[in-house]
């Protein structure tokens, strides 16, 4: 194992006593608790992590936070491998294994590193001007390769083993960030008593408190912070969310959070979930997310060892890391002094000081200078040398000449800084350039949400600590709460007023290539020649040169890439205006938004009361919507076709029972059900009896058919409607609509019992006289019940309804109970009705039944059908209003040439017929001018001893008795067919009456 | 200047300073015989074909903002012709072929990329209606194949076959469909226009419609007057907002649909696959991004972003398809506004306005129409009458009830 | 996004499903002579870019049908009232 040569002797928030073992492309390495990936890969030396994505540049450690474009890295194993995770946010845990990724062989030598010689042939979207000859080459050859190459990681296509959850929280004011600005925000709020959330993407509350050298009341921004933060645990009316990003901004302050509650260890601990996504609806935001630090673009600034100067002190103050010996500062602002200072305060030698200003300050020169740090003022550097280590820069004044060569193994970039304002406007609110400030910062938000600190484009402790306060205190007054006493605001001493920086976009000169965006590979020349061919907009210059829209989505190159596109086209950057931020914020898993929501728990499972029934019978079930229903109920030996066809003919000779309890039920009750029905339906409703059941049609205001069913008339003014299993929840919130909305007056009210009441389908010519065995309190013969009959009992004292109705074409009833008794009324059923040999039937028999019959499901009620196409156009009243009415008659509804209904026989006895098929005339061939239709519905008769069908038809029943060709072209099928009436069975109704 | 493997060779020599503009950006003609309003793919294929088709070049392409930049840059990319209905069949499966040699035609690489879509089954119904909609394609020329699932295991071996919810049963493929690299189809077609003489103006917002006697006569824009003896809109999204300048009111409602992208990864998914039973597809660009999607919104919106409940319910469906997907991360969503027709399907052709033109109503399926849907509006345009190939697409279906209604929802747009 | 039940109070968006334009009206009369008027009511809308009348439901909470005003490009909330009305009065302004 590598000992860490690199770590400093002392200091830093890691604690020493705690190594961790951890690889790193198979070879094993050691750092401590409190380290990232990328801090402990540091501290043994390893500069060189990942190739980039087009020329597969070698590529090192570049920030030390979440915006990371280079030190991507495939973290964890099988079915757990985690591709381009971010090597500078990654926990260091027991056992952490991580590979470099998108090379081949090796990192170090990467054969699609020749990309990088070729680069010249390679510019931003040479895809678009070439690979097109020979035209079939860009399938088979060219896109291959391409995708080959591209990409990063490679993600696992092994199931996720880990669990996700989902949780809500509701808050009076949430802060987004826990550094010295979001620590004095929830402090202020939480005095007051406002509830509030603090969440920090870091594992660590601080934030810059734990980067760099301050003091705050007299203590360390460290100990200042730990305080602070102990303050707030101790309150009831504060949570603190570490490892948690707030990546979203959704309308009305709802907020997506995503927290890694286990990603910090090798896998969950059981039971555990490995990320949580928290719903946050909070009142008050305050955003105190900081900034980021901008790099600079000259040649070659993609070496590893070039870093940015916030993730270098970073790296020295916080973890106690070297990330190089021999160091150059090159910067445009005053933070090059303290990350020299940082860099000298621990004995690394510093060797210049870089500054693009001019007149850096003499004291300060005097204080580098005597301790061996060239200053060289109004400069810049021209370009890196070293390749896949970082081995020098050359220095030259900014006004041109040769400058000099100076050897390093870090560069330490500060181009300025960027607020962290990317959830501001992912509700639509653009962020504005200030050119004081030089840099974006968040448009107009409201009053509910407020921007603090370094987020708000004052990067100073003083002013953090205060609109840290400020904000935290107003956002407490606007939901009400109130500070008992003034806060005093706490003293920083030791930070002096920086001077301004200076912005600087790009580096004349460049020779070679210089990066904007590091991750995707994006130059400065990329960029210059996307304005050249027109793609001069922001977003053209994005979609072009891909600028932005890598995993990092371009947060250490966006502002940069922007400037550059104004000084190209003579804009100011207001005038440039910049692309739109989109969530999330950083890279959130899938499996996150996902939660438990997957494999058999996607979607919840609705049994009905007779499901043990069913299971006891041994029914075989399927998915209908969130239901399962009973298929069939095979015996021994038996397969589906097998058992239904048993279950057919023991139904059609003797007695069946079909649990039919997923048929939705509504209770209409009121003076006006009556009315109500009547304009629901198509078909009349007025002048049904008390103790009746009717069969009744729903239309779409479009005239189309929604749904069937029945109801009926239990008292004078209750109904009780059935409609398909497929629309219950639909038909109830279609009547919620009307009534509420259309014909408010109408004094009806009613409610879905479709849980509360299981149904239970008994027919076959037995069922009478089976029915009357077990209920023999009540009348059946046809006179006192006949078809269509409805009425309400009482069975041992369990209410009990009773109708005459029947979809399989049998004498039959419906039989309603409540859902508790389901189970002992189909035993006791069962019991009396083995002496008639009595047979479960499942949902597979009861299709082939009502295709005998003729009778359509969704399978012909498919949302594109009237009720003439399927043969009921008698039940379109011509008399009343009802919903669909007024559409129902123009000229493509009624058109005699719609697809209507008609029943199909094959003309070969044996044949069989395919649903989805399509028809075509007697030796026409299967082109669509030729296409007069499609099979709807198939089944193999058991009645009739051959298969039988239901198509939609050109025409419909005025083909009856033509021949024509039913062709399956998909499986090569084809079947010659007669059109006839779809009423296969029983034609007359007799049985159903009798 | 040729787009070829040769002419990068000979710019890199220069390095690559000689490249011209690839449109170029002409201030405003006072008029024009053929105004297309939006610069999206739709309205610069339709210059491109009223040019390269019917020699009508004095045309003028207006954008508000710059080309490309509504639902032609937003979209999911996917290309296809797996419908069902007679009205819709024809046109799609022209549009295919359109964009089966469109590289070639616009000297540009758009990527079209022919991977497969497959939608999935998960029950004998849902089968039944594949194989209606199977057969309906190939009756039209169009490709399609059944897929049962041992074939899928093949091509898609880390779908959840064992522990799902509701199980694959199988799957409808169209070899032919596929993706392509949104963005270049607009600036292929607004180059190939372009070098026809059609002038494309970006920044041009039109402000109003100028209507005299029932017929337009020009448009008021941000850049001042434009005359035009006839106008198209192709602005998707947007339709009701033009329309309503024209005094005209449409069956339509805007609603968003939100797209995603994962981070770039290795080539993991090699078609197109949509789920059955639930609101997600999903492709793989060629960067690497894992691009996908599902359902809409639901509710009226202009804004080009969506909400949290609709970005779960798609992953939640994303995941119980390809429970491998849960550690990969989604690195941008967004939103695109959707013209979504009473009938989910397009109108092409004319208003009770002469001279105005309208192409509209895409609901969340415009980008595969690109090609096709620019040819018939060019034919619309020059003729003065619908192709055959957009009759059906008549603005008046809805009044003679010809409504054209695949998955058979009915007039609420946000089921379709 | 956040929707205002007039009986619930706020909730969120999930609990709720949407139905679209809340100010045609269905005709009364089905006379030939009604047939632009139905038209209009089922097919033609007005889609606003801004503030919209839409009807949305509490299906997941209390079931109440309800008019919202929302701007279609903010989404922000302007108004709200149950369909039916206490007194079956007409909330839309």
């Amino acid at each position: 194992m590598t000992r860490q040569k690199f770590r400093l002797p002392v200091g830093g928030l890691i604690d020493r006593l705690q190594p961790i073992e951890f690889r790193f492309d198979g070879k094993r390495f050691e750092g401590y608790e409190g380290d990232t990936l990328a801090s402990a890969l540091l501290a043994n030396g390893v500069r060189l992590v990942g190739r980039s994505f087009k020329y597969h540049r070698p590529r090192g450690i570049f920030t030390s936070g979440s915006e990371e474009p280079n030190a991507l890295v495939e973290l964890r194993e099988g079915a757990r491998r985690e591709p381009n995770t971010r090597a500078t946010v990654t926990e260091l845990f027991e056992g952490l294994s991580a590979c470099s990724q998108n090379r081949w062989p090796s990192l170090r030598f990467d054969w699609r590193a020749v990309n990088g010689l070729i680069s010249a042939l390679l510019p931003a979207g040479f895809y678009y001007k070439t690979f097109m000859w020979p035209a079939s080459f860009w399938e088979k050859v060219y896109e291959p390769q391409i995708r080959r190459a591209a990409g990063l990681g490679r993600a696992s296509s092994r199931a996720d083993p880990d669990h996700y959850e989902a949780s809500w929280h509701h808050c009076d004011l949430l802060v987004i960030g826990a550094g010295p600005a979001g620590l004095m925000a929830a402090r202020a709020a939480a005095r007051s008593g406002a509830r509030v959330l603090i969440a920090d993407e870091q594992a660590r509350f601080g934030g810059t408190l734990l980067d760099e050298h301050v003091v705050i009341d007299g203590v360390t921004g460290v100990e200042w912070a730990r305080a602070c933060i102990e303050e707030l645990k101790t309150s009831d009316n504060v949570t603190l969310l570490p490892r948690t990003t707030v990546f979203g901004h959704y309308d009305h302050n709802v907020l997506g959070a995503v927290e890694r509650v286990n990603d910090h260890l090798a896998e969950p601990p059981p039971g555990q979930p490995r990320q949580r996504l928290w719903h946050i609806i909070a009142r008050q935001v305050v955003l105190a997310s900081g900034a980021m630090e901008r790099g600079l673009s000259f040649t070659n600034n993609d070496r590893p060892g070039v870093m940015l100067a916030s993730a270098v002190r970073s790296y020295v103050n916080r973890y106690a890391v070297a990330p190089g010996e021999s160091a150059i500062v090159f910067a445009n602002n005053d933070s090059g002094v303290r990350t020299v200072r940082d860099l000298k305060s621990v004995g690394l030698t510093v060797r210049a000081l870089v500054d693009v200003r001019s007149g850096v300050d003499s004291a300060v020169r005097a204080e580098l200078e005597d301790t061996g740090t060239q200053v060289f003022d109004n400069s810049v550097v021209l370009r890196a040398h070293g390749t896949t280590q970082l081995r020098g820069a050359r220095i030259a004044p900014r006004g041109g000449g040769q400058g000099v060569d100076l050897d390093c193994d870090l560069l330490c970039l500060s181009g300025g800084h960027d607020p962290r304002i990317h959830l501001t406007s992912h509700t639509g609110v653009k962020p504005v350039f200030d050119n004081t400030l030089g840099c974006f910062l968040a448009g107009d938000l409201g009053e509910s949400v407020s921007v603090v600190g370094g987020a708000s484009g004052r990067f100073d402790m003083v002013t953090a600590l205060r609109t840290g306060h400020d904000a935290g205190h107003e956002a407490a007054l606007r939901c009400g709460f109130a500070l008992a006493i003034e806060q005093p605001i706490p003293e920083v001493t030791g930070e002096s007023a920086e001077s301004a920086s200076e912005a600087l976009w790009q580096i004349a000169g460049a020779t070679e290539k210089a990066f904007v965006d590091l991750q995707n590979d994006v130059t400065v020349d990329d960029l210059a020649l996307a304005v050249r061919e027109g793609f001069d907009s922001v977003e053209l210059m994005k979609r072009y040169t891909t600028l932005g829209m890598a995993t990092d989505q371009g947060k250490t190159s966006n502002v940069t890439g922007l400037a550059i596109l104004g000084e190209q086209t003579q804009r100011a950057m207001a005038d440039v205006g910049t692309t739109t931020f989109r969530p999330p914020y950083t890279p959130v898993a899938i499996g996150a938004f996902a939660g438990d929501s997957r494999g058999r728990h996607f979607q919840p499972v609705r049994y009905s009361p007779l499901h043990e029934w069913a299971v006891d019978l041994g029914a075989e079930f399927l998915e209908v919507g969130l239901w399962y229903r009973s298929r069939y109920f095979p015996k021994a030996g038996e397969d589906m076709a097998v058992a239904s066809e048993r279950e057919v003919l023991a139904t059609r000779r003797s007695v069946g029972v079909c649990d039919v309890s997923t048929l939705g039920k509504i209770d209409i009750q009121g003076p006006d059900a009556g009315a109500f029905l009547n304009l629901l339906y198509s078909n009349g409703f007025k002048t049904l009896q008390v103790g009746k059941a009717r069969y009744g049609l729903m239309l779409r205001e479009d005239g189309i058919l929604y749904d069937d069913g029945t109801a009926s008339r239990l008292t004078a003014d209750r109904y009780l409607m059935t409609t398909t299993t497929h629309n219950a929840a639909g038909v109830l919130a279609h009547m919620e609509f009307y009534h509420q909305c259309v014909w408010p007056g109408l004094d009806v009210q009613f409610c879905s019992v479709t849980e509360q009441w299981a149904g239970l389908a008994v027919a076959g010519p037995q069922s009478r006289e089976l029915l009357s065995r077990v209920l023999p309190q009540i009348s059946l013969d046809n006179d006192a019940f006949p078809y269509m009959a409805a009425g309400e009992f009482t069975f041992q004292g369990m209410a009990l309804r009773l109708f005459r109705i029947s979809f399989s074409g049998e004498l039959g009833y419906e039989i309603n109970v409540p859902a508790g008794y389901a189970r002992a009324f189909a035993d006791h059923l069962m019991e009396v009705g083995e002496a008639f040999g009595i047979t479960p039937y499942g949902s597979e028999a009861l299709d082939v039944m009502r295709i005998e019959k003729g009778h359509v499901t969704a399978k012909e009620l498919n949302g594109q059908t009237t009720p003439h196409d399927l043969g009921l156009g008698r039940m379109v009243s011509q008399k009343k209003d009802y919903i669909g009415r007024f559409l129902s008659g123009r000229p493509g509804m009624i058109d005699a040439n719609r697809q209507r209904i008609v029943g199909l026989v094959p003309e070969r006895a044996g044949a069989r017929l395919f649903a989805g098929a399509h028809l075509v005339g007697p030796g026409k061939s299967a082109i669509a001018k030729n296409d007069e239709g499609f099979v709807t519905s198939v089944t193999y008769s058991p009645a009739l001893g051959h298969w039988i069908g239901l198509a939609l038809v050109n025409g419909g029943e005025e083909r009856i008795g033509e021949k024509m060709r039913a062709i399956e072209g998909l499986r090569g099928m084809e079947a010659d067919v007669e059109l006839v009436s779809p009423l296969f069975l029983d034609p007359e109704g007799v049985r159903l009456r009798d | 200047m040729k787009h070829s493997a040769l002419q990068i060779f000979r710019q890199a020599w220069s390095s690559h300073r000689k490249w011209p503009r690839t449109w170029s950006s002409p201030e405003p003609k006072p008029a024009y015989d053929v105004v297309i309003v939006g610069g999206g793919g739709h309205g610069l294929a339709t210059a491109f074909y009223l040019a390269s088709e019917h020699g009508i070049r004095n045309v003028a392409v207006l954008e508000k903002g710059w080309i490309g930049g509504g639902n032609t840059g937003r979209n999911t990319t996917i290309v296809r012709s797996n419908y069902l209905l007679d009205g819709n069949e024809p046109f799609y499966e022209w549009s295919l072929k359109l964009w089966e040699g469109l590289e070639q035609s616009l000297n540009y690489n758009v990527m079209m990329s022919q991977r497969g879509v497959i939608n999935l089954f998960h029950s004998d119904s849902q089968r039944d209606g594949f194989i209606r909609r199977g057969n309906a394609m190939l009756m039209h020329g169009a490709d399609a194949k059944l897929m049962d699932r041992d074939e899928l295991e093949k091509v898609l071996p880390y779908l959840d076959f064992d522990n799902a919810r509701f199980p694959v049963l199988g799957g409808l493929c169209q070899p032919r469909g596929g993706t392509a690299r949104h963005d270049a189809v607009a600036w292929g077609f607004a180059r190939a226009a372009d070098q026809l003489g059609v002038d494309i103006i970006q920044n041009c917002e039109v402000t109003g419609m100028r209507i005299k006697d029932g017929a337009i006569e020009g448009l008021d824009t941000t850049r001042g007057f434009i005359g035009a003896g006839k106008v198209g809109l192709a602005v998707a999204g947007n339709s009701s907002r033009l329309a309503s300048m024209a005094g005209l009111r449409l069956p339509i409602e805007s609603h968003v649909l939100q797209a995603f992208v994962s981070e770039s990864i290795k080539p993991l998914v090699d078609t197109v696959v949509t789920f059955g039973a639930g609101h997600f597809y999903v492709s793989q660009s060629d960067k690497g991004g894992l691009v996908f999607g599902g359902d809409l919104d639901g509710y009226n919106s202009y804004a080009q972003r969506g909400n949290l409940p609709t970005a779960e319910h798609i992953m939640e469906s994303g995941m119980a398809m390809m429970p491998c997907l849960g550690r990969v991360r989604v690195v941008r969503h967004w939103g695109g506004v959707m013209d979504m027709t009473m009938d989910g399907s397009p109108i092409i052709g004319l208003t009770p306005v002469t001279g105005l033109y309208l192409n509209g109503g895409w609901c969340y399926g415009g980008f595969k129409a690109t090609p096709g849907s620019g040819w018939v509006f060019a034919y619309t345009l020059a003729r003065g009458e619908p192709h055959q190939l957009n009759a059906a697409y008549r603005l008046d279906r809805f009044s003679t009830g010809r409504i054209i209604d695949e998955k058979g929802m009915g007039p609420q747009p946000n089921l379709h | 996004m956040r929707i205002p039940c007039p009986n619930c109070g706020e909730r969120g968006l999930e609990e709720f499903s949407y139905r679209g334009d809340a100010t045609v009206t269905r005709p009364t009369s089905i006379e030939p002579s009604s047939e632009s008027a139905w038209l209009d009511y089922v097919y033609l809308r007005d889609n606003p870019y801004g503030p919209h009348w839409e009807f949305w439901h509490h299906i997941s909470g209390c079931r109440a049908w309800f008019r919202l005003k929302r701007d279609t490009v903010t989404h922000k909330v302007l108004a709200v009232a149950l369909a039916a009305g206490v007194d079956g009065e007409d909330h839309r302004s």
